[in-house]
Parts: structure tokens; C-alpha cells; sequence
């Protein structure tokens, strides 16, 4: 099988590596760059475990070719840190007990980021509507909301 | 958010304490929240290699021929293993605890009793690969008549699922097809009731759904063992389930796992383990065997289904006199855990109520359905929905607040259970309060000043006559006793058995006190296998 080469930004740093056609941009982060913070939970584009930004708008990685990846700038959990430091939304994450087993967190942290990078202080909907593609069976949902509130600076109320 | 009403039984708690009352954080937090917390699949081993399984496209069928030689010579395929490759192919769960007999193979044998048996395991280079080779091997199944309901598959001429259990129910202590309790005379204080509510009750199978599907990666070490990165829940009991099947001693593997993706029960069973070693074994390279979703969803073991018959006597001022069960709680084609579930569903009996007339009668039922496993209080949740929705129904029949119900017939300190165990640290009457006032539900002051605490015991704490079923019981082996029981102290402490009296007598005495613990849970352990 042909590969195609592929560069694209990832969470700031240029990186490039060879896809076999039809290749995922799960499958391209995780096994071919070594990022295994997006997570695989059913390849289906149902749970939003694997949950990225491509250009700061949040994609369903299992679901997009790699290859339409090229030359734009992907974000993922691994990114997330600011230097040593946690990001609010992970202090607020952390501060809220807003992740039980951990697997949905990373496609959490992704959408609650594209959320408040466009606005800073959404409402408790906007917060709904904003993780509503994205699956914890710890059922966690509550605490989350809550942590994304807490992390935007405000309490707002439904 | 979290509310803590320590205003209830207060003088019962010592506050002062470090850790307990408090919040504190997760150790695993940092690791969730910077996604570097280490589940099984985020192991990237080099030269790793890919298995999945074949599964039956029957629910019940003879396995005449398996042709692999198509799918052998298949792009990638590494190792095809079989039955025969296993070196232990039959096991149960349980059988860790002296508890039930070998009932299901890794690989299907000569048989396949439902829908999704691993048949075939194929190792390849990548999952694709061992995707499209699946796609070759060719199965000649004979199709075998199959039972799907509970009720049916106990009648008799019913197909036999699994030949361990040719009745289609688990055996307990090699002779009791059921878990049976009884308390009182539950037909006599039916009959004398104001009035009786039969209902029947059923409930489905419930698929956990992890986020992260049920899965392991195993890989030879550099000392002769073998590491294996697992999603398991249980990990110990992981351990030793391979040992058993793979007929190696325990230490052969370092077992690494503790971060699950979410499990729920749906990750005890040790599904995935033991092909991906031996394959691991076969090929001398690391193997990964993970479930894909639809895999999850379809052939991973959900709860049980249970179907539960309640029939009631309540009087006409509220008091319920009498209760009888039936449940049946469908393990699917093999035991897994479901034997301990019937356990569970019988010692939950009549629930947190006291009523002075129980009579139940669990069985575990084997089905060509799924096999069923753990579940968040499997065994206890669906006969409490069972329960519950029957409380409101007997409250709407006596006309009563279904709320003031549940407290006056609430179980109290002091109360006998039908167990035979005095009632101890009950709450539910202050559990019911709190709702209600948390609900905004209007109850008495009568209700409003009820407590856990008073007007328990007494005539509340009798066992009642308890007459014996009228059928002779069948002769019960000896007690059997597991490695870590203590010894009696003496042995007039626990006398034996009286062998069963030929005629039912009228009603039978209070039994001994259990000496230990063995007597304790008595119920728990069937088979001695060793």
C-alpha cells in the first residue's frame, strides 16, 4: 500500500510522518506520533473520547482522514499545559472532581477549550450544548459542568 | 451537591476523624486531567501483533467443521489458534473460590450455546488484517434448538444449553437447583389477608458500556515471564484465572492495569487475558487483543436479566403480612458470576421491610443468551426495582401515602429479618424522611416522627413457625470449608447435620447460632474442586 506524507502543526510543534490511505487522525496521533492523550472508545464518531481541535474548532479525530489534517494546526490534550502549569480548566477539572475513570476527560478538556476559546463566559447551557457530543458513563456530567462553569469565572445559573 | 446530614445518629459517630467526613483528592487526578494516566491501550509495544476472535454466528449449534486454510494463508495472519491450543479449555469464573464447576471454554469446542462464542483466534500484523482473514475461515454449524426464556428453559425437554447443568439451572451444594427462603407461613398469611397483589416483573439485560471497550496487550518479558497491560477489574482474580486456564503457575505474569476506562462490572470477567498471553506465548511477540465497540456492546456480558413474581398480603391498615418471590435471574450460556447474583437476590429478601411471612425462591437459569456478569449491585437492583414498584402498588391498593407505607412497614433496630439475623444500624425510615422532605412530600406527623431506633424488636423480633416445603429435602453434603475459614474452636460447636426427617414436621425451632464463618455464608460456596 502507498503512503502519503503529511505535515501539520501539532499542539505547536511542525510534525510530518506517512499515512497509508484511509488512515484516521486518531489512528495518525496516537500510532504514529506517539500522542495517546485522544482516546479510541468506539470509532464511530458516538462517544467523543478522541476529541480534538483542528484549527480551534473541535473534530471527532476517529471520524476525519488524516490526511485532511495537512498543513492545519491540530490540538489535543498533550498541548493543553502551559509550560509546568495547568490550564484553568484542568485546575478547575481537578478542583470540581470532574473526572472519575479519566477516559472521556481528554475529549472533554477539547470541547470545554473550543467552547470558552470562542466564549469566555458561556451560559450553563451553552456548557450542555457544548460537551452534548461527549460520553461519561461515570456519568460525571454535573461535576463537569460545573468545573467548565467554575473555569470560565462565572456561575452562571441555568 | 454533596450534603451530609450529620444531625442523624449523630451520637452513634466519632467526627474526629482524619480522613473520613472529608473531601480529598484523587490520586489519579493529575494523571486524568493532563491525559497521561496509562490505560491498557496507550501501550505501544515494538513488533506488536493484533488478535480477534471468530464468533459464532448461532446461538446454539454443533460445530461440525472449522476450515482455516483459506484464512491462514491470508496477508499478515500470523497464528490461528484453536480449542486444542488452549491447554486448559474450560473454566469458571468462581471456581477461584471453590464455587461452581468448569462450565465454559476460551474457544468454543464441539459447541457453541450463544450468539458471539469465540470459535477461532486470529494473531496478525494489524487488526485489518486479522479482520480479513475472520473473513475466510468458513464454519459448518448444525443448528441445535434454542431457549431464550428463563420459564421454558426450566421445563423439562427444554434444549440443554450447557451440559455441566443439564437442567438449565445451577446447581448449589451439588443437589439445590434454587436458593430457597423461607419464614414463616407465607401461604397461610395469604390466605387471611385483606388483600393479595400478584404482579410479575421483568427486566433486560443492561450492556455497561465502558468508554474504553474490555481489552489487554501481553508481551514475553526478558525473564521468561510475561507482561501484560490489562483493562481488568479485577486483577488479581485476572491473574489466576490465566494461571488456571494456561496451566502455568501465577508468577509467570507480571500484570499491569488498576487505570480502567470505566468498567462498571462489564470488566471481571477476564475475556480478553488469556488468548492474548497465549498468542503471546505462540508467537513470541507482543499481542494485543482488544473488543471493539460493537463487540462491546453486543457479545460483552451485561447484567443479567431477571424476571421476579411478587405476591403480596397487606392488611387493610397497611401492614404487609406476607410476601412470596419467584425469580429467575437469566445467567445466559454459562454461570460467570450469575450463581452469586441468585445469592445476593435471595439474601436481599423481602428487602429493608420487616414482614412476619417470607417465602422465596431464586434460581439461576441457564439461556442461549449472552453470558451475564457484574453489574452495580447485580442480583440485588432489579429485585429492588421489583420490590419498589410493588410497594407503590400496594400502597395505592390500601389507599395509604406510598411514602408513610414504606416507613410503617420499614424495618427497625431490633427487628428479626427473615434471615434469621436481627436488624442492626437500620435507616431506611430517616432515608424515606429526608426524601420526603427534600421532595417537598407532605407526610404525618406520626410518619415525621418515626425513627429506626424505636418500637423495633419485641414480637417484631420473633422467628416465626416455619413450616418445611412439602417434598423431602435432599440429602446436603457436608459443610464444605474454604482455605481460609478459621477452625471452629471445638467441635461440639458445630454439630453435624441432622439427616432430613422423613415426614414435614409442623414447623421447625430457631437454629443454632453459625459457629463461623463457613456457616455464615454457607450459601456462597457449592462444589469443593480441589
Amino acid at each position: 500500500m502507498s503512503k502519503t506524507p503529511l505535515q501539520f502543526r501539532h499542539n505547536g510543534r511542525d510534525v510530518a510522518i506517512f499515512v497509508d490511505g484511509g488512515t484516521n487522525l486518531l489512528v495518525a496521533l496516537r500510532e504514529l506520533i506517539g500522542d495517546m492523550t485522544p482516546k479510541f472508545g468506539c470509532g464511530q464518531g458516538g462517544c467523543g473520547a478522541c476529541s480534538v481541535l483542528i484549527d480551534g474548532e473541535i473534530h471527532l479525530s476517529c471520524l476525519t482522514l488524516a490526511e485532511t489534517a495537512a498543513g492545519r494546526s491540530v490540538e489535543t490534550l498533550d498541548g493543553m499545559k502551559q509550560g509546568p502549569n495547568l490550564h484553568p480548566l484542568q485546575r478547575a477539572f481537578a478542583d470540581n472532581f470532574a473526572a472519575q475513570c479519566g477516559y472521556c476527560t481528554p475529549g472533554m478538556l477539547m470541547a470545554a477549550k473550543a467552547l470558552l476559546d470562542r466564549n469566555p463566559q458561556p451560559s450553563r447551557d451553552e456548557v450542555v450544548e457544548a460537551i452534548s457530543g461527549n460520553i461519561c458513563r461515570c456519568t460525571g456530567y454535573e461535576s463537569i459542568i460545573n468545573a467548565i462553569l467554575a473555569a470560565a469565572g462565572g456561575r452562571a445559573s441555568a | 451537591m454533596l450534603e451530609l446530614r450529620k444531625d442523624i445518629f449523630a451520637d452513634e459517630r466519632d467526627d474526629n476523624l482524619k480522613e473520613i467526613g472529608k473531601g480529598t483528592q484523587r490520586q489519579d487526578m493529575l494523571g486524568h486531567i493532563t491525559g497521561t494516566s496509562s490505560y491498557f491501550g496507550d501501550h505501544k509495544l515494538q513488533g506488536m501483533l493484533h488478535l480477534k476472535v471468530v464468533r459464532s454466528a448461532q446461538a446454539h449449534a454443533r460445530l461440525r467443521r472449522i476450515d482455516t486454510t483459506e484464512a491462514e494463508r491470508s496477508a499478515g495472519v500470523r497464528r490461528i489458534i484453536r480449542s486444542a491450543d488452549v491447554p486448559r479449555n474450560l473454566n469458571t469464573l468462581l471456581s477461584l473460590i471453590n464455587f461452581g464447576k468448569d462450565d465454559e471454554p476460551s474457544l468454543a469446542v464441539d459447541k457453541v450455546r450463544y450468539k458471539g462464542e469465540p470459535i477461532v483466534a486470529i494473531v496478525a500484523d494489524s487488526e485489518r488484517e486479522a479482520f480479513e482473514a475472520i473473513a475466510k475461515v468458513r464454519i459448518d454449524y448444525e443448528p441445535l434448538p434454542t431457549v431464550f426464556d428463563v420459564e421454558e428453559a426450566l421445563k423439562p425437554g427444554a434444549p440443554v444449553v450447557n451440559e455441566t447443568y443439564p437442567k438449565n439451572a445451577f446447581i448449589y451444594h451439588d443437589v439445590h437447583d434454587h436458593q430457597k427462603l423461607r419464614f414463616g407461613d407465607a401461604d397461610a398469611a395469604l390466605a387471611t389477608a385483606d388483600h393479595v397483589l400478584e404482579q410479575r416483573y421483568q427486566m433486560s439485560p443492561i450492556e455497561h458500556a465502558p468508554t474504553e471497550t474490555n481489552g489487554a496487550i501481553a508481551a514475553p518479558d526478558t525473564n521468561g515471564r510475561y507482561v501484560v497491560y490489562t483493562s481488568t477489574q479485577a486483577l488479581f482474580f485476572s491473574v489466576d484465572t490465566c494461571a488456571k486456564i494456561l496451566d502455568v503457575p501465577s508468577n509467570t505474569f507480571h500484570f499491569i492495569g488498576g487505570t480502567v476506562g470505566g468498567g462498571f462490572g462489564g470488566k471481571v470477567d477476564t475475556l480478553t487475558e488469556p488468548l492474548a498471553i497465549l498468542a503471546a506465548m505462540l508467537t513470541g511477540r507482543p499481542v494485543r487483543y482488544v473488543f471493539g465497540r460493537e463487540e462491546e456492546m453486543q457479545y460483552g456480558p451485561p447484567r443479567g436479566a431477571e424476571r421476579i413474581f411478587i405476591k403480596d398480603g397487606v392488611m387493610r391498615d397497611g401492614r404487609i403480612v406476607a410476601r412470596k418471590i419467584r425469580a429467575y435471574f437469566d445467567s445466559g450460556a454459562y454461570t460467570r458470576l450469575s450463581s452469586y447474583a441468585a445469592v445476593k437476590c435471595a439474601a436481599h429478601l423481602p428487602g429493608p421491610y420487616t414482614i412476619p411471612n417470607v417465602h422465596g425462591d431464586v434460581y439461576c437459569v441457564f439461556t442461549n443468551r449472552t453470558p451475564a456478569t457484574a453489574m452495580r449491585g447485580f442480583g440485588v437492583t432489579a429485585m429492588d426495582f421489583a420490590i419498589e414498584c410493588q410497594m407503590d402498588k400496594l400502597a395505592n391498593l390500601v389507599g395509604m401515602d406510598p411514602m408513610e407505607f414504606r416507613i410503617l412497614n420499614a424495618y427497625r433496630d431490633g427487628d428479626m429479618k427473615a434471615h434469621r439475623r436481627e436488624a442492626k444500624n437500620t435507616a431506611l425510615i430517616e432515608c424515606v424522611q429526608v426524601a420526603a422532605e427534600k421532595a417537598k412530600w407532605p407526610i404525618r406527623e406520626e410518619f415525621r416522627r418515626a425513627s429506626s431506633r424505636k418500637d423495633g424488636g419485641g414480637s417484631r423480633a420473633v422467628i416465626p413457625p416455619t413450616p418445611a416445603d412439602a417434598r423431602a429435602r435432599p440429602a446436603a453434603p457436608v459443610q464444605q470449608r474454604t482455605s481460609y475459614d478459621r477452625l471452629p474452636p471445638t467441635v461440639t460447636r458445630e454439630p453435624p447435620r441432622e439427616p432430613p426427617p422423613p415426614t414435614p414436621p409442623p414447623s421447625s425451632p430457631r437454629p443454632a447460632a453459625p459457629s463461623h464463618g463457613a456457616t455464615r455464608f454457607s450459601s456462597v460456596f457449592g462444589t469443593r474442586r480441589r
